[in-house]
Formats: structure tokens, sequence, C-alpha cells
């Protein structure tokens, strides 16, 4: 495969310079709202000196490049605050201070990283599984019954939100049959078992719509592939339909599920933010809706820029993986 | 027994029946052509053979039998066994015939393991000996490689090795060579023949070309509509066809060995209605106006003859010159990529002449062409006269179906040019009044799309209520309505099919002579290009290789380039083909890059 | 081809559809399916409620704000008094627990918000989009680049979190509903934007663009007449997927308590706290759950039908687009020379592109 490096490379810088261009829009799209930003930031029970004390830890009297450049300065090398008499260093990604909260964003967001991840890959897995395996089955029953059936379910599981399909299963396993208990957040490191026990609910709430769009898609490119000429070919020489679906028909949805995979991941993100509000999880999601509610500046710009962060990345890997998938794919 | 049996068979879709019919037989290692034009059946027949229609909801009438197998009665694991096995096929289009995911050798050795119990490794190593044997350098290497990492031909070869793998009785080939140059063509063409010399394999060769089936098969059977219309020895049906439609084909294939003749005018006749409205006529070249269309069209008259402005049969004094190119350079992609797909090319066109230009896909023809006309800017050189798009140099373009915009009628498109001109002065010679000028427009239009062989009523219908053929002729229209005095046609007859091409390269030469426009001609068919040229240029690679008169050119080829192609041609003659494939195997020293 | 061929297959080989034949064609395509018609039933419904949601509150003799405290019973916590949640010639669905509003009054009132933002939104989407898209496609290689790369950032936004954010900064001065269809147009135009420039390039690309050039049209009147329509399918196909997906978007919001905000009654808002009451008054959580399964369910076959019916080809093209194909073509060896003579179909299998997010219904 010639260029793979280099296409490697220049995704890499794309990739990098996406994430800059993500900072500076939201940087500016919330540094530069109407009213005064550090009575904002600060919080609603601040005092006038301590709304100055922030207004200049922000430098809020510099013009715009120079305020941004410092808030990158704090993420690429660190920064020091001053609260008060006490200064404090904010480490290299330093997303700044929260004012309210009295902590740090990074910190803040650290702690709570893992139950997210937890959350997103997990449910990860139980999509690609659920939803390429449905796809998959009803490209192989196409014009029967069980294709009808699988085709519905799919339908009905795309048309619903995710809170409301993870408020329905809490509701009917949780409370009704009493399978569950309620999710409690439980750390991998600490006890495994307990760990996916607890999140399987929220992984299957937040698996089940994904899975959804995955078996449309899954469904449709095999139909597609199925369509093509080569197929025709190795119908012509005898090779039998099972090979055909699985080993060819199969192969050409590869490379669609992967970029639907890549965007997945954005919305699911959002859909994680949901469960994690609906189940009580303590993950990202949760903090920053915490945030959104009292207005929390710090800490929803630092919410939104890591979960873009995690979002861009993910991107970037579907894209490679794209591109080793599919080798049709002129390298750009 | 024959090896293929073929009784009353008919084969339906929906309303349509593609087949209707049809019987025929096919000894063992002979070879059959099934010659016809689009719509006319012989693809649905090839693939009958193998019954693919199975499944598919298509009604299959009549027997068909193939090595020995009835296709119609067969278990679904018999007729599996047939396929591949005992009859294969090779289809007309390798690259999307071949899976894009899949290693050319693998998928050879999975067809192979399908119809003989070995192993993985057993299988790899037949698919590197039928590549091999094909003629595929380095096999062992290239098997590894996916489709798209091949070359046109090489696709093809591949493809005729999987039919190949398992030693089938018979071969059906469904255009193998349409999609290809006509070079590779030759020697794709090459290669069946001497396969089928060295293993005795049947051949039923399905294929849109006359002169493709004559030097590749025994017998010939010309299809239309689905039914048999003509069935014999090759020698036969094209020496003596017995059947008016056979004629009329064979009448319609341009020959490249024949010099051009005066006119070009199909002996069936279309329903070319002359303007007979007292209307000023079409077009306005300096000069006297010429009278109603019919008068210089008359078949038999004399070649030039009324033409206006002076004569410009092959051979007389210079006419001006109407488009001179100079030095033109035309670099695509940036950097590392950059290449020239036109590179230093000169040329001159001259009123009431037309210039041939012929080259192999990626010769550079078609950016050429958009050159001349204004739709590319030239990297370097010139266009005399003028720059940017020039109203008074119009193009025909190939595809039938792009080229005119579906959601608007004919009528609008061909009065594009004359609306855009704002008052239309020019094609009428007088001052414009502003309240009749809709109707003179409407007018106008009616009178070029009758010019072309439709109907002035035409105008408010729909590009997709045409056929191809009608497309191009509106296409001609909307090209003439600007009242130029070059028209670049870029290919403008590939996509058609035969007889309808011939009835488009006429009206095309037709137009030219009443007219005295000048022609630029872009095509990929040598044979097309000589018919309605008097200069030509060959191009390979973005140059001209060789630039002279028609004849010249093609009667003592001064560029080895040049021999190559003609040498390719197919040839009509059994015996002619005969020679000049003994002419390329002679002058096969040199490996052909493919 | 032979020219009946052509004559009889040419209908689906069109590009896309308006014109003349072309709109009576798309509802003869739409109206041949059972279940896009059965979905379009249920759509006109939903918004003839949503529109009528005054006069069917009138006729009830209820709306959707006022406080009934005497309907639920404050000793339980706010459970509403008597069987099947209040349900009864009164309230005919009953009351909301705690604040004791009537539930159909807000439920129809919902159906207001819901669509009307939705609507809103997908608006936005498509203005903001198209015009990025078709100004990419046809602007110069760096405005294009510029553009491209601007939509690119835009696309690898998450659109629930960035919403949820940009909510709260806001002034709450500012009027909810409006609110959140802004934010959602203004941050979910990328995929939009993607697929208007990939179909604006496979259009520039065609030859009937060029002849209308070298007619002597100015760029303006070609970019009218010969490149917008063809936009027309994709988009409308489009939309068709975002409003869907809007109203997921609008109910999650909502939801979090960050959308739409009370006392303007919204679907997902009246779910916020309907676990609680599953149990006392589960046509509190049934209702709107219920009411939002349909609307996207309905709105989403509505959208399967109707990119069906556009063009059954060009439904599977908008995913696998000819744009980067066309690019290449016509950026590569001598142009658009033929791959060969006589019946060579045109189509090939083209490079798949990666699909945008036009395969998504409305997951969030």
């Amino acid at each position: 495969m010639n260029g793979f490096p280099g296409f490697a490379l220049r995704r890499t810088v794309g990739t990098l310079a996406t994430l800059l261009a993500i900072s500076v829009v939201v940087y500016v799209v919330f540094y530069v709202t109407p009213g005064n930003v550090a009575q904002i930031t600060c919080g609603p029970r601040c005092s006038p000196v301590q709304v100055q004390q922030v207004a200049d830890q922000l430098r809020l009297d510099d013009p715009l490049y120079t305020r941004y450049w410092h808030f990158l300065q704090g993420l690429v090398i660190g920064q020091d605050y001053s609260t008060g008499a006490s200064v404090q260093h904010c480490p290299a990604p330093c997303l700044g201070l929260s004012y309210q909260s009295d902590q740090q964003v990074t910190e803040l967001i650290l702690a709570k990283l893992p139950v997210s991840l937890s959350l997103v890959s997990g449910a990860m897995v139980m999509w690609l599984i659920l939803g390429v395996g449905t796809g998959v089955l009803s490209a192989w029953r196409r014009g029967r019954l069980s294709e009808r059936v699988l085709t519905g379910i799919t339908l009905a599981g795309v048309a619903t939100p995710v809170f409301v399909i993870g408020l329905v299963l809490m509701i009917v396993i949780c409370g009704e049959l009493e399978l569950l208990p309620f999710p409690q957040y439980v750390n991998l490191t600490d006890d495994p078992e307990q760990w996916a026990w607890n999140l399987l609910l929220p992984w299957l709430s937040l698996a089940l719509v994904e899975a959804a769009a995955f078996a449309r898609l899954t469904r449709a490119s095999m139909l597609e592939t199925l369509a093509e000429d080569h197929i025709r070919t190795f119908r012509a020489y005898g090779v039998g339909e099972r090979s055909v679906i699985g080993r060819h028909a199969l192969r050409g949805a590869f490379a669609p599920v992967i970029a639907l995979n890549a965007n997945t991941v954005g919305s699911a993100v959002g859909g994680a933010v949901l469960t994690e509000t609906l189940f009580g999880l303590p993950g990202v999601g949760r903090e920053l809706v915490h945030a959104v509610d009292v207005v929390d500046l710090p800490v929803v710009v630092g919410t939104v820029l890591v979960i873009g962060f995690f979002v861009v990345i993910a991107n970037a890997v579907a894209d490679v993986l794209y591109a080793v998938a599919d080798r049709r794919v002129v390298l750009t | 027994m024959s090896l293929v049996e073929v009784r009353d068979l008919s084969v339906g879709f929906g309303g349509l029946r593609a087949v209707d019919g049809l019987s025929f037989s096919l000894a063992k290692g002979a070879a059959l052509a099934l010659v016809g034009e689009s719509g006319s059946g012989k693809s649905t027949v090839a693939s009958a053979l193998l019954g693919l229609h199975r499944g598919t909801g298509a009604r299959v009438g009549g027997s068909v039998e193939v090595a020995g197998v009835d296709v119609q009665r067969a278990s679904d694991d018999e007729l599996r066994r047939l396929r591949g096995a005992r009859a294969a096929m090779v289809f007309q289009d390798p690259l999307s015939s071949l899976d894009p995911y899949y290693a050319i050798g693998d998928q050879i050795a999975e067809v192979y393991r399908v119809h003989n119990r070995v192993s993985r490794r057993a299988a790899r190593a037949r698919a590197v000996g039928v590549l091999d044997r094909v003629g595929i350098q380095d096999a062992g290497r290239r098997s590894r490689s996916r489709p798209h990492e091949f070359s046109g031909g090489m696709r093809q070869r591949a493809l005729i090795a999987m039919a190949l793998a398992c030693e089938p009785d018979l071969l059906i080939a469904d255009e193998p060579t349409t999609a290809l140059d006509v070079t590779v063509q030759a020697q794709i063409l090459d290669l069946l023949h001497v396969l089928r010399e060295e293993t005795g394999t049947g051949l039923l060769l399905v294929t849109h070309d006359v002169g493709v089936a004559a030097g590749n098969a025994d017998e010939i059977l010309v299809m239309r509509h689905g039914r048999m219309v003509e069935q014999g020895p090759v020698a036969d049906v094209l020496g003596g066809p017995a059947q008016p439609y056979t004629r009329q084909l064979l009448g319609a294939v341009p020959r490249v060995d024949v010099p051009r003749t005066g006119d070009l005018r199909v002996d069936a006749p279309r329903g070319v209605t002359p303007g007979v409205d007292s209307g000023p006529a079409p077009g306005s070249a300096p000069g006297p106006a010429p009278g109603p269309a019919g008068g210089a069209t008359s078949a038999g008259s004399v070649p030039g003859g009324s033409v206006p402005g002076g004569s410009v049969s092959r051979g007389s004094v210079p006419a001006d010159v109407v488009l001179e190119a100079v030095g033109l350079r035309r670099e695509f992609g940036r950097g590392k990529h950059a290449f020239a797909a036109v590179d230093d090319v000169s040329l001159t066109v001259r009123r009431g002449e037309t210039l041939g230009i012929v080259g192999e896909s990626g010769s550079g023809k078609t950016t050429l062409g958009r050159m001349l006309v204004g739709l590319l800017e030239p990297t370097a050189g010139r266009i005399l006269p003028g720059g940017g798009v020039r109203p008074d140099v119009q193009m025909v373009f190939q595809d039938p179906v792009s080229s005119l915009n579906p959601r608007r009628t004919v009528g609008e498109s061909v009065a594009d040019p004359l609306r855009a001109r704002g008052t239309g002065t020019r094609p009428f010679g007088r001052s414009p009044e502003r309240t009749g000028e809709e109707a003179r427009i409407r007018g106008r239009v009616r009178e070029l799309l009758e010019r072309v062989g439709l109907e002035g009523a035409h105008y408010d219908r729909y590009p997709h209520e045409f056929s191809g053929g009608q497309r191009q002729r509106v296409g001609i229209a909307r090209a003439l309505a600007a009242d130029p005095r070059v028209i670049v046609c870029d290919e403008p007859v590939s996509a058609l099919d035969v007889t309808t091409q011939a009835q488009v390269v006429a009206l095309l030469d037709e137009l030219r002579r009443e007219l005295g426009l000048a022609l630029v001609f872009v095509a990929h068919d040598l044979a097309v290009v000589r018919q309605v040229s008097d200069h030509v240029a060959v191009m390979r690679r973005g140059r001209i290789v060789e630039y002279g008169p028609t004849d010249e050119v093609y009667g003592a080829p001064q560029d080895p380039y040049t021999r190559q192609l003609l040498a390719a041609v197919p040839a009509l003659d059994p015996a002619v083909a005969a020679a000049r494939r003994a002419t390329r195997r002679a002058a096969r020293r040199e490996p052909a890059a493919m | 081809m032979s020219d009946v061929l052509i004559a009889s297959r040419a209908p689906g080989a069109d590009l896309s559809v308006p014109g003349a034949s072309g709109a009576r064609q798309f509802w003869r395509r739409l109206r041949a399916q059972r279940a896009a018609l059965v979905a379009a039933g249920a759509v006109a419904a939903l918004v003839l409620v949503a529109l009528a949601a005054p006069l069917l509150t009138a006729v009830e003799g209820q709306d959707p704000t006022t406080y009934h405290p005497d309907l639920v019973d404050s000793a339980r916590g706010g459970v509403p008094v008597g069987p099947f949640g209040g349900a009864g010639g009164e309230h005919w669905l009953g009351v909301e627990p705690q604040t004791g509003r009537d539930l159909f009054a807000r439920l129809v009132y919902g159906a207001r918000v819901s669509l009307g933002v939705a609507l809103a939104a997908t608006v936005v989407q498509i203005v903001i989009g198209v015009a990025v898209g078709v100004a990419a496609a046809l602007g110069t290689h760096w405005a294009d680049q510029l553009l491209s790369r601007f939509t690119d950032v835009i696309v690898a936004m998450p659109l629930m979190i960035m919403s949820l954010a940009l909510l709260a900064i806001v002034p709450s001065s500012f009027p909810r509903p409006v609110l959140v269809a802004l934010v959602i147009g203004l941050i979910a135009w990328g995929n939009i934007a993607k697929i208007v420039r990939a179909q604006t390039l496979t259009l520039k690309g065609l030859d009937h663009v060029a002849a209308a050039r070298l007619s002597g049209w100015g760029g303006w009147r070609i970019a009218r007449r010969e490149l917008l329509p063809g936009l027309a399918a994709p988009v409308i196909t489009y939309a068709a997927i975002l409003v869907p997906q809007n109203i997921t978007v609008e109910a999650a919001l909502s939801f979090l308590g960050v959308g739409v905000k009370p006392p303007t009654p919204s679907w997902g808002q009246m779910l916020t706290a309907a676990d609680v009451w599953y149990q006392a008054a589960p046509q509190y959580l049934l209702l709107p759950a219920g009411a939002l399964f349909v609307t996207v369910l309905a709105l989403t076959v509505l959208g399967d039908g109707v990119r069906t019916a556009l063009d059954p080809r060009a439904a599977s093209r908008l995913r696998v687009g000819t744009g980067r194909r066309r690019e290449a073509a016509s950026e590569g060896s001598g142009g658009t020379d033929p791959e060969g003579p006589g019946g060579a179909e045109p189509e090939g299998p083209g490079g798949a592109e990666r699909p945008g997010g036009a395969e998504r219904g409305g997951a969030v």
C-alpha cells in the first residue's frame, strides 16, 4: 500500500489542526459572550473583589488573541493561578480553575473520565455486535418474514430516543422485574464483575439505539454489494450463496460500518450524557449537565474540549481504519 | 452431440420480451458469435446459458442444454457444478466483475476450490499457473494484487484466467473487449484465439461489433429485438447478407480501409424533414445563405458541390483558417502529482473542413477538445482567435444523457445560445423587435430541431422522452443555435449503436457542407474518423504523433504507433482479419504496454 | 445503447427529479409505498394537532399552564386524585402529578414545540448547509479548502454537547424554543454542507453545464438554472432525515432541563420526572414517550419513502457519493475520455466514499 505513512502523517496533522480549530471556536464562543464574563465565571455569589481577580486571571483587558494564547499556553505548558494570597499551580493540560467549586477543571474531569469511558466503550462493543449481526441476518434472510420482523424492530429502535429506552428499561428491569439493581458505578479496578453488572443496563440503553442504525446500514450496504457485478461473477462460477454473502457481500459492508462508527461515537457521547443523567452515573456528561445548570463556565468549556478531543481522535482512527478497509479509496 | 443446444428460448422481464423464440446449437470446439445492437437480447442469451436468470423473476421458456446439462431442469447443485467448471463466462467490465477487496489470485483460487477438492495452497498455485498462462508477467507476485492495481487489459486477462481455471468446455465471452482500447482489444482477442487453438474450448462470443465477430468466430448469428435475423458461417453472412437488417447493419459499420466517400448518407431514409417554410435557412455563415436543407443533401450530389463559400474538397487550395492552436499544453494536478494531459499540440482548422483527432483513452484528446472550445484554460500555448469561452466555437458532447439538463425542455436548451445573446439579431440578420422576440426564438428553435431531423413540436418535450440518437441531434441543434464557425464533436457517437451512429455522423457531415462549418471530430474509433475527416491527427500521451491528410495517414502511416493502431482494428472480412492477426503476431517482438 | 433502451429507462437514469414530469413521478413513486403513505398520514395528523392545539384545548376547556392543586393529593406527594391519573370528562388524559396541569393540553402544545423547533432548526441547517456547500464547490481552490476544513470542524463537534454548553451561557431572557432551534441549526449543518458540496461538484462536471457555459450565460444564471434544481433531491432527502433527528435532540435537551423550560410544555421535559411517577400515574410517562416514538417513527419512515421516491438509485448514491469519482475523472488523465465504444455503461461501481450521516436516523 503505497504512501500509507504519508497518509497517516497527513491525517495526524489534520487532526491536530482540527483540535486547534475546535479550541478556538469553543474559546471564542464561550469567552466572548454578552454579559460580564468574569462575573459568570466566578459565579453569582462572588464579591466584586473576587470578580476583579478572575478578570485579571482571564486577562479580560487584553485583546482576544492574547487571551486565547494565554489559554492555549495553559493547555500546553500549564500555568499558575493566584487565589487571594495563595498561588496554585495548574499542570500541563490546564483547563483552568472552577471558581465555584474551587477545583482545577482538569482534575475534576479526570476523576469522572473512567466512568464515561467505561460506558461508551462497553456500549460500542454492544452496538457493533448487535447492529452488524442484525444487519447480516436480515440481508441473509432477505425477502422472508424474519427479515421483515428484524426491519420493523430496527426501525422502532431508530425511532426511540436514548432516554426513553433507558427509562423504560430501568423501570421494567430494575423497578418491576427486579432483575438488576439500580445501577451504581463501581470502579473496574475495584470489582470487575460488579463494574460490568452495574453498567449492563446503561450499556444496553445506549447501544440499542445505535445498534439499530448499524443494522440498517449493514443491511443496506450488503444489499447494495449484492447488486454489484462482481457478485454476479461469483454466482456465474458456481460459488455458493453462503460464500457470496458471508465473504463478498459482508466485505463490502466493512468500510461503511467503520465510517458510521466514527459518526456514532460523536452522537453516542451525547447519548452518554443522557444515560449518565438518567442512571445517576458520575461521569463527565453528568458533570457537564451540572456545570450547565450552575453556569460554571470553566467546567463547561473544559468538558466540551475534552469530549471534542475524544471524538476527533475517534474520527481520525476511523479514517485510518477506513483507508485500510477500503483499499479502493484514493489516499488524499 | 453438440456442446450447446438452445431450442425456442424466450426470456421475459416484466412486460418486456428480451429474447423471443431463439434456437441455435454450437458444436464442440466451435465458435459462434451473437451479434446485435443493444436491446437485441444477446447478453440475455449468454446469461440464460448458465441459468443466471433463476430466482430473478425472469420468465424463461424453451430448452437450454449446455455440456449435457439441461439448464432449465437442473437442480441448483447441478447448475452450480456446470457454472465455471464446464461453462465459464468472461464478463464485459473487468473492473466491476472482480471483487475489489480480494487479491486476484485468491479470487481465482476460490472459484477453483468450489469445483475441485484441493488444498488452499494447491488452488493458489493453480491460480498463479493460469495467470501465467494468460500472459501476466511475474504471475506469482501479481496474483497478490487487487483488481484496481491492474490495468484494464490485465484485468480482462485475469478474468479469462479465472474462466480457464477449471478447464471448461465452453467459454462464454460477453462483450469481452468493449471497455478496452483498440490495441488492448486486439491483444485480448488474440489471446482468446490462441487459447482456443490450444485447448479446443468452444466459444460463444457476444458482441455488438461485427468486426470483432468476423475475426473470432466461425459462425455468426445476428439478433434483433430478441429474435434471430440471420445465421450462418461468418464469410457467408458478412459476404452476402440475405436479410435487409443485416445489410443495413453492415452498411452502417464504418470501414477503416475504405477511403472517404463524398456522401455519408445512410441508405435507410431517416425522418429528416427538410425545412420547408420560407424562413431564413439555419446558420448564416458568411456568403450567400444556402437554400432549404433538402437541396444540399440530396444523395449523390457532387462532393462539396453545394457548399456555400467555395469548394472544400480534399486537395483544394487551403480555405481560410477559423481556428488555430499553437503549442497547447495542459497540466492537471499539483506538485508531485502534476502531469501534462496535453503537451505541445499545434493544429489548424479550416473553414468547411473536418479535422479528426484520434487516440486511445488517456491520450489527451478530450482535454484538447475542451481547450479548443474554451471550457478548459490551457496551461501554456494559445488559441487563435481570442481566448476564454468562444461563442463561435461550439461543442457536441459524448454522453447523450448528461449533456442535456433533465429538468428543462429540449427547446429551452436549444434556445439558450439565442437567449444568451440577448436579442438574437445575428441569426436573423435584421433588427430585433422586442415584442416578437420570444416568438422568433421559438420559431428559430423549431427550425433547428427540424433541421437535425426532429420535429418542431418536440420543443416542449423533456430529454428523457428521447432516445440516445435523438438526444445527440438535440445537442447538435443547440450547437448550431449559437451560429458557430467551428463545432468540436467530442466522441459524438461512441455511446450510440452502429446504425444510429452512422445517421448522426451523416447529419454532421451534411451540416458541415451545407453551412460551411469546420468540424473537429474527436474519437477513439479509427474507422469513424476516417469516414468524416479531411485531415487527421493521431494522439498518444498528450502529443500528436502523426498529422496529415486522412488518406495519407491511413494509407501510408509513418509513425509506428499509428501502424500499431491500424493493425489492431477488427476487420469485417475474415481473411483480412486473419492477415492482420498474423501481422500482429509477427510484430509482437516488442512487449506492448498493457 | 439502443434508442429503445435509453428511452425506456431514461427516467430512472436522470440524476433526480423536479421538472414538470419529475414532480408527478415523485408522487407516483411515493404513493406506491404503503408504509410511507401511512407515515405521511400520521405526520399530517400530528401537524394538524400541533396547529390546532389552541382549538383542541378550548374544546376540552383546559389550558396547559393552569395549576390544579385540588386535583393532586399533596399528602401523598402530589399524586393525581382519582383513577387513571385523574382522567375523565374534565381532563381527558388526566393531570400532571404535583402541579395538576392538564396532561392533554400539555401534550398537544408539546407537539407544537416539538415540531416547530425541529422544523425551524432544519430550515436553519439547510440554509447554512446549502450556502456553505455551494460556495465551497463553486469557489476558488482556497475558498473550498477553507470552507471544507471549517465544515470538518463543525462535523467533529458533538451536537448534544455543544448545544448543551451553548444553552448554558445564553441569557435566559431569550425566547427558549427559538433559542433551541437556533442552537441546533447553527451546530448541525456540517453533513448537509458536505453532501451539497459533493453533489454540486458532480453537477458542475456534467456536460449540460458545460453546454450552458458555451451558450454564453453568466455564472449566476448557470448556477440557478443548471445547478440549484439538481440539489433539490439530495437536500429534500437529507432534510427528511434531519427533522426526526432534531426532534430527538430537542426532547433530549429539554429532558436534561436545558432546552425548553417550564411553563412552556415539551415532551422531553415532561419525561424528566416521569420515572418517579410511573407507578402512580403511568400515563405521565407513556403519553409523552409514546408521542415522541410515534412522531420520530413516522418521520423516519416518511423520510425513507421520500428517499426511495426521489430516486431509487440516488438514494444509494447519496452515500456512495459520485463526487470524488467525478473529481478524479476530470482531474485525471485525458479528462473524460470514454472507456470504450458501443454499449459501455458509463456507470462504474465508483470509489466508495465515506458515508455521511445520511444513513443515521434520529439517534441521540
